[in-house]
């Protein structure tokens, strides 16, 4: 139950007087430690490169370069933050590649799209632990991340500039812009669904969601580790 | 004489600043008469003294060219070729010297990021200003002729200078002074192509049909033009660009790529916003959580019954 102290008196009494029993709810584990720390460093690294890139993409945001110490800074660190971040993400996908393997409910999920954004969720199929949006966000970071790796390496001239011709490296350039302004989109939406999705930030902070969420958004992944070692109360103080 | 020292900056990279425009300034021009080189590479040396240059010792490739290539210390290079023309049967040594060409619509300055690293002085000379350059090479993509050298040393792209020092004093380039033959020439640029035209005729008259001044359209002109023998085969040369332009790649990138790029981040997020204000956050119901308690106990009593006591 919800309670509060009431700081004049000193007494602890429930929140919603009305209503006596305040829903009892239970958490589910969703994510380890593990994979919360490799998606936060992955995450942090994206944003490094974008702020560095994006630096580097249009003169309207040159000035970014003054948050890594200016241009000759930022252009010395950028390759190496993505270097960084290529073994991040590897691990995230070696992690959840198995997971993100599309099936038939991804198909009947994207054909009411119409009702996923208008929240009606009632009339979307039941899931496993990822939906198609997830999965395309997954997919879509794979192949842009790999893409930028590869031409970042082509137009990384400290070290690479001997392997390649002039007129790659500006294919590569194009490739890699483009690449880069399609993830950041794509991180944006991202980042959107986990503020429009409620409690579902919980699952990258905490590493649990409730078991309402579950249900209500991934039914057939929590139909699975229901009856299991779930986590009962109205907090979870035993940490995630 | 014409005023064309000015440093009035026309074009200054990475940047939306309107240029300096009350005066109006005379162009400069380089005119190298091919037809008129010996290879005595007097240009090269001129160059090092006078921007104090020292290239690094490098090897022999085989061939006249020394260094073999560009690079940040040798901003100017005599290129040699032989060339056995079939229509006279002559052995022809065509040497050409190398260098920054200093485009009117340079591919290097619209590639940079830098504010300021590259910028065009009204009289058409094309500069690097070190102290701005990040040392990305993305000047080295956008260049048609394949001209400018980053260093190991300090990170930083290098090229001709056009001697842009000595010009703003009324001075002719180091290589131009320096030139035993009178085939460098520097003035403006509309001197220049009466000289090349003069030169041309003159050629023509000799045999050499497709004699012509090579002063590319594709990049609004240059400031280094050439007197070649063969106008019409260009990249005979050492591989100078018949129709050198910027790469339709580098102009894509610089132009519709930066305005897909800003559009598409910037719908991501705009669209974001107007669906959180339309549809709303998507919440879980407390009977959602009453559900998923009820089916965990059931799944869990189900488990219970199954195994044996």
């Amino acid at each position: 139950m919800t309670s509060h102290t009431d700081v004049r008196d000193g007494e602890t009494r429930p929140l919603h007087e009305a209503r006596d029993e305040s829903p009892e709810v239970m958490y589910v584990p969703r994510y380890t430690g593990l994979q919360r720390v490799n998606h936060w460093i992955t995450a942090i690294l994206f944003t490094l490169l974008t702020l560095s890139g994006l630096a580097m993409f249009t003169p309207y945001l040159f000035s970014l370069t003054g948050l890594f110490g200016g241009g000759q800074a930022t252009r010395a660190i950028h390759p190496w933050f993505g270097v960084a971040l290529m073994v991040s993400f590897a691990l995230l996908f070696l992690r959840f590649w198995r997971l993100n393997i599309p099936n038939r409910d991804d198909v009947a999920w994207s054909m009411k799209i119409g009702d996923v954004v208008t929240n009606r969720e009632d009339r979307l199929p039941e899931l496993g632990k990822y939906n198609a949006g997830q999965k395309g966000v997954f997919w879509g970071q794979t192949a842009l991340i790999a893409i930028m790796f590869v031409t970042g390496l082509v137009i990384w001239d400290q070290y690479f500039y001997a392997y390649t011709v002039i007129e790659t490296k500006r294919w590569a350039l194009l490739a890699h812009s483009l690449a880069a302004v399609i993830a950041i989109a794509i991180i944006v939406v991202h980042v959107y669904a986990g503020i429009w999705v409620r409690g579902t930030g919980r699952a990258m902070v905490r590493g649990t969601v409730t078991g309402g969420w579950a249900y209500r958004h991934h039914r057939k992944w929590f139909r699975q580790i229901a009856g299991g070692r779930l986590r009962r109360g109205p907090t979870d103080k035993r940490g995630s | 004489m014409a005023d064309y020292s000015s440093l009035d900056i026309r074009q200054r990279s990475a940047s939306t600043e309107t240029p300096p425009a009350i005066r109006s300034h005379m162009e400069v021009a380089k005119l190298i008469d091919v037809s008129k080189c010996i290879g005595c590479k007097a240009c090269q040396s001129a160059c090092e003294e006078w921007n104090d240059l020292r290239d690094d010792i490098g090897v022999n490739t085989g061939v006249y060219d020394n260094p073999h290539d560009l690079t940040p210390k040798t901003w100017t290079l005599m290129r040699f070729t032989e060339y056995e023309n079939a229509e006279t049967n002559n052995l022809e040594w065509l040497i050409r010297k190398d260098g920054c060409m200093h485009c009117t619509d340079p591919g290097c300055l619209k590639a940079c990021p830098s504010p300021g690293a590259i910028v065009q002085y009204s009289n058409g000379i094309v500069d690097f200003i070190e102290e701005n350059c990040i040392g990305c090479g993305y000047c080295v993509k956008g260049c048609p002729f394949n001209i400018p050298r980053i260093s190991e040393k300090d990170h930083k792209a290098y090229k001709c200078t056009l001697c842009s020092d000595r010009v703003a004093v009324g001075q002719a380039p180091a290589c131009a002074k320096a030139c035993p033959t009178g085939s460098i020439m520097f003035g403006t640029k509309a001197a220049m192509i009466e000289q090349a035209h003069d030169r041309v005729e003159d050629l023509k008259s000799r045999g050499f049909q497709h004699a012509g001044l090579y002063d590319p359209a594709g990049v609004g002109g240059t400031h280094v033009m050439y007197v070649l023998h063969h106008n019409d085969k260009p990249s005979l040369y050492a591989g100078l660009p018949d129709d050198p332009k910027i790469s339709a790649l580098v102009a894509f990138w610089k132009g519709g790529a930066k305005v897909f790029g800003l559009a598409a981040m910037g719908f991501a997020a705009v669209a974001g916003f107007f669906h959180y204000v339309t549809a709303g956050p998507n919440e879980v119901v407390p009977e959602e959580e009453e559900e998923a308690i009820a089916f965990d106990r059931e799944k869990r009593r189900a488990g219970d019954e199954a195994r044996p006591h």
